[in-house]
């Protein structure tokens, strides 16, 4: 009679030395915590060097856009609890804003970028504060309705350059700039929001996703939190959305178009919800192939919701979660 | 009187718009972000009906609101169903079907201002002064047989009272002996019929376009918003008051401000009163 079997996940040896002062005995044990993370950095880094065609370069730079955008999902749905279905505001607002303080009243781009990172994420913030003290599906349905509302307004009021839009934004100045700037800045947005979310400010925003009761019974405003995290995340999309209106050198309606939406949205459920790095990951599998298959317009979009479809329902871990278990598990049967 | 007359007419248009997102939302507590895709996609289904296959009018409106329901049912049976209760899923994976269909249709090619459908009478009257064509009274005439035909259903028939027992207490319904998962099928089916005749007796005034998907979805949830997710009394009363402030803008303003009165409405709901004027939620739940 041969007896059942269950699976069981045990935390390897490495794994459990690594949490602590240990990490440092050996080179093995600091080798098993630098090299996923080094490998991530210096990729990202090598990227522009070790890729010959200047077209293949700059998808790398839009990759990193897009980075940003899904970090941004990634953490305000994850660890905060609320589902931007609007990543193309946030790109649109910091893009139009960038491109106005550029061409009108003629700053130069080491001014717009910050300023209007910051400029519109408190506007984006401002905008969607109506929705932030309640809970359940208000947020996703506003963040929904603002690129399309704003869409028709700069085509129906033609404000902002109307459905021409707005020409003659300065450029980086050179191509090496713009691409170390953009992917710096998707290295420190995701190592930074990771830190943040495992200090004791970021537990308070993990609690407002499991608990908010708890959290506002502990004395602590709400809205606040959910505030701060917006700004942040929209901090990221504005960023995105300035340096791709000085990549482009022109801001238009596209910058509110769905592709900024769905894209993160999906990069992040494939790449893993819940780990940030995820997000990037996953935007460097969606970005390519989605300019691989850019001839074939707007089938894109479905083909991406399709694969959104089938990984939130299927396999709703992710690439990432799922790499993360085998590296830091194993697995054997035991006799039940 | 103008006025008066087309703000009704438009506030029937957008109660028939929303009945169907408010059905799914009150009763199985489901955003179907699809709507506005299935809206589309049974409007396109009565062209397709009529232009390639060459039925029958009547036939074709019958078969496309089948066919609606059917969407709306596999979209469930399929995909939803699974992320049932995952708030961050449902949103995403009814946004997405919604997406992929809208842009599955653009990528098909239909596209343009080519796509019309007939009205289902052609000739106008004038009431009060005001000329009106009979399509506009047709659909006034559906919209409020529709909401009667609703009332009685959900407070008459078995089914009905089923559906509203899901709404009030899903648990405590399926103590009872309900199928709380054949009753969302069925509320997501009924949704999806509703979204469909709503589109069979629309766009006979203007084309079909994709991105009616998009609009009618943001008036949907504006109407579902200000009325109080999930309440229908809610959404009749907030159509009307929706409906005339559009009109009231067309006529005194300009004609682009449409969707801004919507999100201004949203906007204003949510601040002064989160639960809408007839929420069936608790201010606790809501709020936080």
């Amino acid at each position: 009679m041969k007896g059942s079997f269950r699976k069981e996940r045990i935390d390897r040896g490495i794994k459990v030395r690594t949490e602590g002062i240990y990490a440092i005995s050996s080179w093995r044990e600091m080798g098993y915590l630098i090299i996923p993370r080094a490998m991530l950095i210096f990729g990202l880094l090598l990227s522009p060097v070790l890729i010959p065609s200047l077209y293949w370069q700059r998808v790398i730079t839009y990759v990193c856009i897009y980075s940003l955008l899904a970090i941004g999902f990634d953490f305000l749905a994850h660890f905060v609890g609320l589902v931007s279905l609007g990543g193309a505001f946030f790109i649109g607002v910091g893009g139009y804003l960038g491109a106005y303080l550029n061409t009108y009243l003629n700053l130069p781009l080491y001014l717009t970028i910050p300023i209007s990172s910051i400029v519109g994420a408190v506007i984006c913030t401002l905008l969607l504060l109506p929705c932030l003290p309640l809970r359940g599906v208000y947020f996703a349905i506003i963040t929904l309705m603002y690129p399309l509302i704003f869409m028709r307004l700069i085509e129906a009021l033609d404000i902002l350059g109307g459905t021409e839009g707005i020409f003659g934004v300065s450029s980086f100045p050179n191509q090496w700039v713009e691409q170390y700037f953009i992917i710096l800045c998707t290295l420190f947005a995701l190592f930074l929001l990771r830190r943040f979310v495992n200090i004791d400010v970021g537990l308070v925003f993990r609690a407002v996703k499991d608990n908010d009761q708890a959290v506002r019974a502990s004395g602590i405003n709400v809205t606040f939190v959910k505030a701060t995290a917006v700004f942040i995340a929209s901090l990221l999309g504005c960023l995105g959305g300035v340096t791709l209106v000085h990549i482009y050198m022109w801001a238009g309606m596209s910058l509110f178009a769905l592709d900024f939406s769905i894209i993160p949205i999906a990069a992040t459920v494939i790449g893993g919800g819940g780990t940030l790095v995820g997000a990037v990951i996953g935007t460097f599998i969606l970005v390519p192939v989605s300019e691989l298959l850019r001839e074939l317009g707007t089938l894109r979009i479905v083909f991406y919701s399709l694969i959104l479809t089938g990984f939130v329902i299927f396999k709703s871990e992710g690439i990432m979660n799922y790499a993360q278990r085998k590296y830091h598990q194993f697995e054997r049967w035991v006799r039940v | 009187m103008e006025i008066v007359i087309y703000g009704i007419i438009n506030s029937i248009t957008l109660s028939l718009i929303a009945i169907g997102f408010t059905l799914v939302y009150g009763i199985s507590r489901l955003p179907n972000f699809a709507h506005g895709a299935i809206y589309v996609v049974s409007g396109f289904m009565v062209w397709i009906f009529l232009n390639m296959l060459h039925l029958p009018y009547l036939l074709c409106i019958l078969l496309s609101l089948i066919a609606s329901g059917i969407i709306g049912g596999i979209i469930y049976q399929l995909a939803l169903i699974r992320v049932r209760g995952m708030p961050i899923s449902e949103i995403i994976a009814s946004y997405a079907i919604g997406l992929a269909i809208l842009e599955g249709l653009r990528w098909a090619g239909f596209k343009g201002l080519t796509y019309t459908l007939p009205s289902f009478l052609e000739g106008s009257v004038i009431i009060l002064g005001v000329p009106v064509d009979f399509q506009r009274i047709f659909l006034v005439i559906i919209g409020v047989s529709i909401v009667l035909f609703l009332y009685l259903f959900t407070h008459k028939t078995k089914l009905g009272l089923a559906l509203r027992g899901m709404a009030q207490d899903e648990r405590a319904a399926m103590m009872l002996g309900i199928d709380s998962d054949l009753m969302a099928v069925i509320s997501m089916a009924l949704g999806s019929m509703l979204a469909g005749l709503a589109a069979i007796v629309l766009l006979p005034l203007g084309n079909i376009i994709v991105e009616a998907g998009y609009q009618i979805l943001i008036q949907a949830i504006a109407v579902c918003i200000v009325g109080g997710l999930g309440s229908w009394v809610g959404a009749v009363l907030a159509s009307f008051i929706i409906g005339f402030a559009q009109i009231l803008t067309v006529a005194y303003i300009e004609s682009h401000f449409q969707m801004v009165v919507a999100l201004l409405a949203i906007i204003l709901t949510l601040i002064f009163r989160p639960s809408g004027l007839f929420g069936m939620q608790k201010e606790l739940e809501e709020r936080v």
